[in-house]
Formats: structure tokens, C-alpha cells, sequence
């Protein structure tokens, strides 16, 4: 079947938005994006969607089945809130790119900004280059593999998220600490990096995760707690 | 929220259109800021030459009485030219002390901007029809900073707009607020600064134009900022043939550069870098937080 083409040039993104959720089935190509906020949010139908250039904040939000490809870069909150499906974008996603997500995978070929997969809740996301600052802040469930190189406090705060990074983390957030790779975390990367359609070597990457000292708040100790951050 | 965009021209080739493409780039801006707007443009202006920007507020000014009584004061001649409740004063008298004397002696004008390269204009209202009124697009030169504005920190009037200026060709567009300005503002008065609203950006404004005046390079006046500005911010900073970015180390406030050979364009949203000419090939990134990004004609 032939993709349905809708152009942000001639159409309002409303239109454009309104004609993928009143879809059920097919597949749709995008042209003309330049930009444009929340484009292709709030998809729950099975559908394929392709988007032939940059796009602004939200795209793909709450996205909840179905594949949604973007040829290009992305604004703030790529995929935030995530539920299911796959969402995957061949350039640049600014902050927040994935944030809440609960579920499904996204996939961002490029680098993704500061606090990618902030606050995640069950989604995977698979980064082609780097990481910005905090990213997986208060990470709560889900993977965040990174091809790349991680910026400074990756991981602050974090519940109980693995994150998996093949190059140079700059610095550890508060309560993030190196993990053994035990033989379920190199399954879980593999399987990952197959989905995502990455070409990677599990051995080349280390595991990090929540050292669990910050769960429950100790008054008495919180001079320590503010100091923590290095035990396993 | 507030929108800001800087475009910077480090060739010829499109300075005829610094203004066109300005506009263009604040049009985009208008959802972000629906309630102000304003805009500095920097030319290359004329060797000896100080120009100030005036805003009348309110009632009907009578530029000529102060221009004559400020150039009594200069001992220079002032030419005037007026768009609406907005005046350019041209003289080869000193820029400071004229802009010192206006706010100390005409009460009913705010000094906009001075110095040698910058025009600085703004207003209540629509951003696309603020940059109609002072004819945004028709102007050309060497870069452009504007704003949108989604009033916070002060009240919607046209002195609590951006961009602002306090030092000679200084002037910032912000997004953000700062949480210590009051303490800042006095503290720059006792340095000699002068400010002419309550706004937060105003002092930031001031803050730079202190570092400046007093030997920093626009790097060195930015690091000593990330110290002693506290509060969240994405800055554009229009200098005398040059242009910086900042943002605070935490960065939540948005901010998008794309560069090509000819120029290098800043926004807090992509839409307004969609319609750049060579935006296809120009390299977009998202600027680090805490890390001083700065450009310059004179290099």
C-alpha cells in the first residue's frame, strides 16, 4: 500500500494531527514539517507515520502504537510520555526526549540533549551518539542505552533504571553508581541493540545504575546523604 | 515562557536583509510572547558618532527642546529622528554622559540604547506589529536581537520590554528569571550603573555593561556572570560587533543555534530558523549549558 502524503504547507497541523488519529490502518508521510509543535501526538492506532524533516516540541507525544519515523531533528520532549510502539528519529533530539516515558522504544540515531529519559517509567531508549547533562534524572524504570559519550550527572537520583554506555560518562549523579553486567543485562543490551537496529558490541559497554542509598529519606544521616553518591 | 532570537551576519552577503530576516525569525516568536516584543539592530554606523535610543512614554514629547537643551550640555550638536514615540539622537558628543543626563533630567524618556553601532526599539502589543510600527524589516546591518515577551518578573508595559541596554552598544535579550537582582541592582549602583526600570534583565543588562566598562572581554564579563547571576536564563547578547550566548548551568530554558559560513542564528524554537536562507546545510546545536558562546566581526 502507498503512503498517504500530508503536506504542512498546505495543511494546518491540525488537519494534519486530526487525519492520523482519525486513522485506523495505513501509512503516512509527512513533508513540509519546518518545525511544527506536537506533530503526530497522540497516536493509538497501527499505523506508520514518516516525517520528512525537523520537528518541533512533543513530537510523538504520548505515542502509544505504531511506528512514528522522523528524517531529521527534534525540538524539546521527542516521545515524552511514551506508552508503547516505537518511535525513531535519523538526527538530533534537543532536551528531554523521552521524558515519562512508560513504555515501548525510542530510538534516537544522533545525539539527544540534556536530560534524556528524565523521569522514564518503562521505555527504552536506544541513543546512536551522546548524551546531555542529567540525563535518566529519576529514572524510575526502563533501559537507556548510549552508543556515545554521557554528559555530567548522568543518572541523578535515579530509581531503577539499567543504563548501559559504551563511551565516557563525564560524571555520575547523586546515587548512580557502575554496575557488574551480569549475563540477563548483556540479553536485555543485545536485545536492544537488535530492535534498534544498532550495530554494537554488548562487551563494549558499562552498566550503571541506582546505588538505592536515596530510597528512604534518614534525617539523622541527611549530612551523609548529601554526600552520597559513591557507594554500591 | 518568552521567545528570543539573535541573528549575527559574519559576511556581506545578507546584510541587506538583517531586518527581513529578523522579522521573519520574531514572527515565529509571536506564541511565545504574545504580550511585548522589541528588537536591537546593530549597523556599522559612523566613525565618531554616538547614537541614543529614546522612548517617549505616554504623552507628546518635544524632541527638539531636548535635543537643543542636551546639546548645551554635550557642547555638540544633536540630530533627531523620530519613528512614532521612539527618537535616534545623533551627536559626536559623549553617548554615557548624554544618556545619563536624559534619565537624570527628562523623566518622561527612557534611554533605549547608546553607542556607536545600535538601534534598540520596543512596544506593548503584537510582536508582528511592533516590528511593522519601527519598520523591523527594511533595516539592514551586521546582527539583530529580539524578543517576544510573556510578562513574569514585571508588569506589561514598554519599559519592561526587551531587549535591554544600559552599557554603550550592550544589550540582552533574556528568557528566564533571576532571583537576585535587587541585591545585584544596588550593588551595581554603588558601581555607577544606572537603571531605569524594576526589571530583572534590566540588572543582568547592567551587570554586563559594569564588566565590560570595566576591561573584561565579553568571555571573561560571561564567566563572571555564571558566578553571580542566580537564577534560571537563556541569554542573547548583542555586543559591538559581536554576539553570545549563554545559558545557566541547569539549561531548562530553551535554546537552538544554527551556523553557516554567513551567519549564525539563535532562537528558542526551530520554527524560527526554518525560513534561514542555507538552513539545510547550516550546523544546528543545542548550546551546552554554563558555556560561554561568543562570535565576532573584529576577530
Amino acid at each position: 500500500m502507498t503512503a498517504t502524503t500530508l503536506d504542512l504547507s498546505t495543511s494546518t497541523l491540525r488537519e494534519v494531527n486530526g487525519t492520523l488519529h482519525a486513522a485506523t490502518a495505513g501509512s503516512f508521510t509527512i513533508t513540509h514539517p519546518r518545525g511544527a509543535h506536537a506533530l503526530a501526538a497522540g497516536i493509538d492506532a497501527a499505523i506508520d507515520v514518516e516525517i520528512d524533516g525537523p520537528v518541533g516540541y512533543y513530537c510523538a507525544g504520548m505515542h502509544k502504537t505504531g511506528t512514528v519515523l522522523v528524517k531529521g531533528n527534534a525540538s524539546t520532549g521527542l516521545a515524552e510520555n511514551i506508552m508503547s510502539g516505537t518511535v525513531r528519529i535519523t538526527g538530533n533530539a534537543m532536551m528531554s526526549a523521552g521524558a515519562t516515558g512508560c513504555g515501548g522504544l525510542l530510538v534516537i540515531e544522533g545525539n539527544a540533549g540534556a536530560r534524556c529519559g528524565i523521569s522514564m517509567k518503562g521505555v527504552d531508549i536506544v541513543v546512536g551518539g551522546n548524551v546531555g547533562h542529567m540525563s535518566a534524572f529519576m529514572g524510575q524504570a526502563g533501559n537507556l542505552v548510549v552508543l556515545g559519550d554521557a554528559a555530567e550527572d548522568l543518572g541523578d537520583s535515579l530509581y531503577e533504571v539499567d543504563i548501559f554506555v559504551r563511551g565516557s560518562v563525564a560524571s555520575l549523579g547523586s546515587d548512580c553508581v557502575e554496575k557488574e553486567m551480569r549475563p540477563e543485562h548483556v540479553d536485555t543490551l543485545t536485545r536492544l541493540l537488535a530492535v534498534a537496529d544498532m550495530d554494537a558490541d554488548p562487551a563494549d559497554f558499562t552498566r550503571y545504575g541506582s546505588a538505592r542509598t536515596l530510597y528512604n529519606f534518614h534525617v539523622d544521616d541527611i549530612d551523609a546523604e548529601l554526600a552520597a553518591g559513591g557507594a554500591s | 515562557m518568552c521567545g528570543i532570537v539573535g541573528l549575527f551576519l559574519k559576511t556581506e552577503r545578507y546584510r541587506p536583509d538583517l531586518g527581513r530576516l529578523t522579522a521573519a525569525m520574531l514572527h515565529e516568536m509571536r506564541s511565545r510572547g504574545p504580550d511585548s516584543a522589541g528588537f536591537a539592530v546593530y549597523d556599522e554606523g559612523t566613525p565618531g558618532e554616538t547614537r541614543l535610543t529614546l522612548l517617549s512614554e505616554g504623552a507628546e514629547h518635544d524632541w527638539a527642546a531636548t535635543a537643543a537643551a542636551l546639546e548645551a550640555v554635550l557642547d555638540a550638536e544633536v540630530a533627531v529622528r523620530q519613528t512614532l514615540d521612539h527618537a535616534v539622537f545623533s551627536t559626536a558628543g559623549d553617548g554615557r554622559r548624554a544618556r545619563q543626563w536624559i534619565i537624570d533630567n527628562v523623566p518622561d524618556l527612557d534611554v533605549l540604547s547608546h553607542g556607536r553601532q545600535i538601534e534598540l526599539y520596543k512596544a506593548v502589543g503584537d510582536p508582528d506589529l511592533v516590528a511593522e510600527r519601527y519598520d523591523l524589516a527594511s533595516r539592514t546591518g551586521t546582527h539583530a536581537i529580539g524578543h517576544t515577551r510573556m510578562a513574569t518578573e514585571s508588569a506589561i508595559t514598554t519599559n519592561g520590554s526587551h531587549p535591554f541596554a544600559t552599557g554603550a552598544d550592550t544589550c540582552l535579550v533574556h528568557n528566564g528569571s533571576f532571583s537576585n537582582h535587587n541585591q545585584l541592582r544596588r550593588q551595581l549602583r554603588r558601581a555607577g550603573e544606572s537603571f531605569q526600570t524594576e526589571n530583572d534583565t534590566e540588572v543582568a543588562a547592567g551587570y554586563l555593561s559594569w564588566r565590560l566598562r570595566e576591561g573584561d572581554t565579553i568571555d571573561e564579563a560571561l564567566m563572571a556572570a555564571l558566578e553571580d547571576l542566580d537564577g534560571f536564563y537563556t541569554l542573547a547578547i548583542g555586543i559591538e560587533s559581536g554576539f553570545a550566548i549563554l545559558r545557566d548551568p541547569i539549561a531548562c530554558k530553551p535554546a537552538l543555534v544554527a551556523e553557516t559560513d554567513d551567519w549564525v542564528a539563535m532562537s528558542s524554537e526551530y520554527r524560527s530558523l526554518a525560513g534561514l536562507p542555507g538552513i539545510e546545510d547550516a550546523e544546528l546545536f543545542e548550546p551546552e549549558p554554563g558555556r560561554i558562546y561568543s562570535w565576532s566581526l573584529a576577530a
